[in-house]
């Protein structure tokens, strides 16, 4: 791996180098190139020779003065943009070079080292006397920089256990944050009043403003470690919530405290005022960002003719809602969070797979790019502003800073935990008040103070302060610390493959289940919700409003569409799957010699087992992880492998609603004679889907198994990725096709009073039945076991013909077209 | 859509699902709820695609198997008794139902119950015996695509091997038992169900 590396290490550092170069040669050129200028136009126009304006030496010979300049450099017409890009593309370099060594962005965040890199380069700029661009203004700040990443949290953030939870996040984002600013403030306050600090001039005022802009934590960089230890969901959404909210408190606190501090004397009507303004703020900003969710979801729905720029709308319309609610001088976070959520729902459903994607990816990257930049102009900025150092009022910052928060959580814990289902232990809530790191907005909001401050700079230098500290060390040794107090006490060799299978299966089991029930106190709300919804906001919104099962909307959103056509692709080489020869093969063996077991043997099983189970309900945790878009490969994998028996479920809830709908039309399925046409009848069923996106998938999903017409596609014996059925053991298959005309028969007498029930059914009946067959030796042919191997992907297809409901002769059709060209 | 099942739920019926569930009128009710919004057909049954319907349980790796732990033999719909009847096996084990008289019926959440409701996770044939294919199955269903089969054979044998005491290559039920006595079951297959 070494070797490896080194040329890549190389390739960097050389890019490095030519980048910093060609930085410095912009900022040092452009002086030289500016003069120049002015040369140019007096050439061209006057024919007079050696005579200029200037007074300097003439910088082109005589003769080229009329002509055309074959090479012009105009390097201040693009000075902005190009200076923009690099400083992005640097950025960017860092990112990919702190991946490339993989264990780094394990030990120590990324945050820090795009700080250290940025300290760099701001030492190199300053002593070049070069001045970092203006970024920082609050202009650019607010305007240009906040909003991709408030966007990114909202866009991405779990709905479902977010709401499920919101009491407790509420209470910790908004409590907490008003806990920690005006108990920052105050104990500063009282610390300025000591004369012997040097403090005396920064009021209460000026403290609380300070004390509000520190508390923003960015606790979402240390969820990174506390996924790695089996956090509880409960917990690992109240510090993701907390960390958006604790922004739109900031933000909002932040704007009271600029207005306090103009005024000399503040009166208990104007903390009232304040506290009213607080909720106006609030409650409008999430109006407005409703309003314009909505508005986005209703413009979605009839942009089917222009898929190209369906992202677009996502964008703009979170991007003005965050704009209008700054004009009425709302909270624009709150605004463009709850247009993300809003929106994303109905969005998702109206747009082309590919605009989804397109859209997350957009998201993502806007959002990555802008806070790496703040975090690396973090470090330059550090080292070309004028600081201002006053030792006791940073260090006290820094000891008040901690006390207060791990203060307040604990308080906070101890009141909300009698109210939880799972309350937070001792050491979640060392974990929620350690993990509290200073982030982007802290340091926005330090840039951003307004200049009638009159200690401004020390307040600069403190919040830079803090921020790098708690940056550096926080975020260094949350790891090490965190995982001292998760130690094991069970020595794992001691516990028996049986019991760690076992426990495993319990646990999804019990996940299973706690989904299954919907354990949460505000299932009332949620379900009227979910009624008002599908009644009313699903209609007017959405543009395709057929009530799909939200498998389908799994499916599609995880592009598994696209995975399914690779599936079927003739000499597919799928997989990832193995070949499951062995299988059949074991079963044949009676006696085997009992393999001898070593402990190495043992100690590698567990530790396959431990790297390659699946862990349960990660999925909260895949969306939240800030740095990379959520990893569903996981669940791609479980939905391709039960694909079968859920296509089943959605096509005979399909046909369901097919049934509800025009039952006509299904009843010339029934009289379909034996000898009737296939592709008939299969022209029939597909006209009778209309176009619908449901429709086409299992239509897809059916005319893979069966149609006549792919017969390309149906021909192989395909290695799937071993889908599971409820295969029991390979002797005891439940037939294959050609045994199939029994199982209709057998259905026989329910033929004629079909309703939309039957299909489903059937199918499970059918294992039972045919299981019964076997055993009375109803079977017309002996059944062979399957050569190829895997039987359990075909069974479930031939049985999902049976009962897509189009009829018994369908299925017989088709069995019998099918099974002497199948592979059996 | 077939006679429309009474959708209220009468003191009666709940008192029999008291008595044979354990569950306490509350919960009773609000699992009616969850029942009832379940149940798109609102024929006062479910179906399996009514379970498949919920987004978690798709893409749980042991989803189907959980689903088909609800219909008993052969049927393929579950009424709320039935659905009662099952989830019933979750209910946390109290310390006052620990002293019961041995004459009452062993409580459906009893560990050897709850032990027995995994059990059948993997015995889909209901032989009584776990065999290594099933065995197999289960554990191709949670690992993901990255092990080789000849891995998951050997890691299958193993825990046969240490399970069967009795040389038939599958492990009994009581096998079962015996190799998870150490196992704190009551705790790990509870869903504390809120009031």
């Amino acid at each position: 791996m070494g070797s490896l590396l080194q040329p890549q290490i190389k390739a960097l550092r050389g890019l490095f180098c030519i980048l910093f170069v060609l930085l410095l040669c912009c900022f040092g050129g452009k002086c030289e190139l500016q003069e120049s200028k002015p040369l140019e136009p007096v050439d061209s126009s006057t024919v007079k020779p050696f005579q200029n304006h200037n007074d300097e030496p003439q910088a082109f010979p005589d003769m080229e003065r009329e002509n055309l300049p074959v090479f012009t450099m105009d390097y201040p017409r693009i000075q902005v943009p190009f200076e923009f890009t690099l400083w992005v593309l640097l950025a960017s370099f860092a990112k990919i070079g702190f991946h490339i060594y993989h264990k780094i962005t394990i030990w120590i965040p990324e945050s820090c080292l795009l700080i250290a890199i940025g300290l760099i380069v701001g030492a190199i700029m300053h002593s070049v006397k070069e001045e970092p661009p203006a970024v920082l203004n609050s202009h650019v700040f607010f305007l240009y920089m906040l909003p991709p990443i408030v966007l990114d949290n909202g866009y991405f953030m779990p709905t479902r256990p977010f709401f499920e939870n919101i009491g407790t996040v509420l209470w910790y984002s908004v409590v907490g944050t008003l806990w920690n600013s005006i108990g920052i403030g105050l104990s500063l306050f009282a610390i300025c009043q000591f004369e012997v600090f040097g403090l005396q001039d920064i009021n209460l005022q000026e403290n609380l403003l300070f004390a509000s802009i520190i508390s923003a934590v960015d606790p979402v960089a240390a969820l990174n470690v506390f996924e790695d230890i089996k956090i509880n969901e409960q917990i690992y959404i109240v510090i993701f919530g907390e960390g958006l909210f604790n922004d739109a408190v900031t933000v909002a606190l932040y704007s009271m405290f600029v207005f306090f501090a103009d005024m000399t004397v503040v009166e208990s009507t104007d903390v009232f005022l304040g506290i009213a303004r607080f909720f106006v703020v609030g409650i409008g900003g999430i109006l407005f960002g409703v309003l314009f969710g909505f508005a986005a979801a209703f413009t979605t729905r009839f942009t089917h003719n222009v898929r190209q720029i369906e992202p677009l709308f996502v964008f703009m319309y979170s991007y003005l809602a965050y704009l209008v609610a700054e004009l009425f001088g709302l909270s624009s976070v709150l605004s463009i969070i709850t247009c993300a959520i809003t929106m994303k729902y109905y969005v998702e459903e109206n747009v082309s797979q590919r605009s989804c994607t397109t859209i997350r990816h957009v998201v993502k990257m806007l959002a990555t790019i802008t806070e790496t930049l703040i975090f690396f102009f973090l470090g330059v900025v550090t080292i070309t502003t004028d600081h201002e150092w006053n030792w006791a009022y940073i260090v006290f910052t820094l000891v008040f800073a901690f006390i207060w928060r791990g203060l307040g959580i604990l308080v906070l814990s101890q009141i909300v935990n009698p109210f939880k289902t799972i309350p937070f232990t001792f050491k979640d809530q060392f974990g929620l008040a350690y993990g509290g790191l200073r982030g982007a907005i802290c340091f926005a909001l330090a840039f951003t103070l307004p200049d009638t401050i009159n200690r401004k700079d020390l307040l600069v230098t403190a919040s830079i302060a803090i921020i790098i500290f708690t940056v550096f060390l926080q975020g260094i040794s949350i790891r090490p610390i965190v995982e001292y107090l998760n130690i094991r006490r069970t020595n794992k060799d001691l516990n028996t493959i049986n019991v760690e299978i076992h426990t495993r299966t319990m646990e999804h089991v019990m996940s299973g289940v706690e989904d299954l029930c919907g354990q949460w106190s505000h299932y009332y709300w949620k379900d009227k919700f979910m009624k008002f919804n599908d009644r009313i906001l699903r209609r007017i919104l959405l543009r395709d409003n057929r009530a799909e099962s939200s498998i389908v909307a799994l499916y599609k959103k995880l592009e598994l569409q696209n995975a399914i056509d690779i599936l079927d692709m003739p000499f597919g080489d799928v997989s990832a799957a193995p070949s499951i020869v062995s299988l059949t093969d074991e079963k044949k063996e009676t006696s085997r010699p009992k393999k001898k077991f070593l402990a190495a043997d043992v100690r590698k099983m567990h530790d396959i087992l431990s790297k390659n189970m699946y862990k349960i309900r990660q999925k909260t945790m895949a969306y939240t992880n800030k740095y990379n878009l959520p990893d569903d490969s996981r669940t791609r994998e479980i939905l391709i492998r039960r694909h079968t028996s859920i296509r089943r479920s959605i096509r005979a809830q399909s046909f369901r609603e097919r049934q509800a709908q025009n039952i006509s039309q299904a009843q010339k399925y029934y009289s379909l004679q034996p000898g009737g046409d296939l592709e008939s009848a299969f022209v029939l069923r597909r006209r009778s889907h209309g176009g619908s996106q449901l429709d086409r998938l299992s239509d897809h999903l059916q005319a893979s198994g069966v149609s006549p017409r792919s017969s390309s596609r149906s021909m192989l014996p395909t290695n799937r990725l071993n889908t599971i059925t409820e295969v029991r053991n390979a002797a005891d298959q439940p037939v294959p096709s050609f045994a199939k005309p029994h199982a209709p028969e057998q259905r026989g007498p329910e033929g004629p009073s079909f309703t939309g029930r039957e299909p489903p059914v059937a199918a499970p009946r059918r294992h039972s039945s045919n299981r019964s067959n076997e055993e009375e030796g109803g079977q017309t042919e002996p059944v062979p076991p399957p050569q190829l191997p895997p039987p359990r992907v075909w069974m479930p297809d031939n049985q999902d013909t049976g009962e897509n409901g189009a009829g018994n002769p369908l299925l017989r059709q088709s069995s019998q077209e099918f099974g002497g060209s199948k592979r059996f | 859509m077939g006679s429309r099942a009474s959708t209220l739920l009468r003191e009666e019926e709940i008192e029999e699902i008291k008595k044979e569930t354990g569950f306490s009128h509350s919960q009773i009710t609000r699992l009616y709820s969850r029942f009832t919004s379940l149940d798109k057909g609102e024929n006062g049954t479910l179906s399996r695609e009514d379970f498949q319907r919920i987004p978690e349980l798709a893409i749980n790796p042991l989803g189907d198997r959980i689903i088909n732990a609800f219909f008993p033999e052969g049927e393929d719909q579950v009424n709320f008794r039935g659905f009662m009847r099952t989830l019933a096996h979750f209910r946390p084990i109290e310390d006052n139902e620990k002293n019961k008289n041995a004459a009452a019926t062993e409580p459906l959440n009893s560990r050897t119950n709850k032990l027995l409701f995994a059990f059948r996770l993997y015995d889909l044939d209901r032989d009584d015996k776990i065999s290594r294919d099933e065995l197999l199955q289960v554990l191709r269903m949670m690992v993901g695509v990255n092990i080789s089969d000849e891995q998951l054979g050997s890691i299958a044998d193993r825990t046969i091997q240490e399970a069967d005491t009795n040389g038939d290559n599958s492990i009994s039920f009581n096998e079962f038992i015996k190799v998870l006595e150490k196992v704190d079951v009551e705790q790990k297959m509870s869903i504390r169900f809120l009031h």
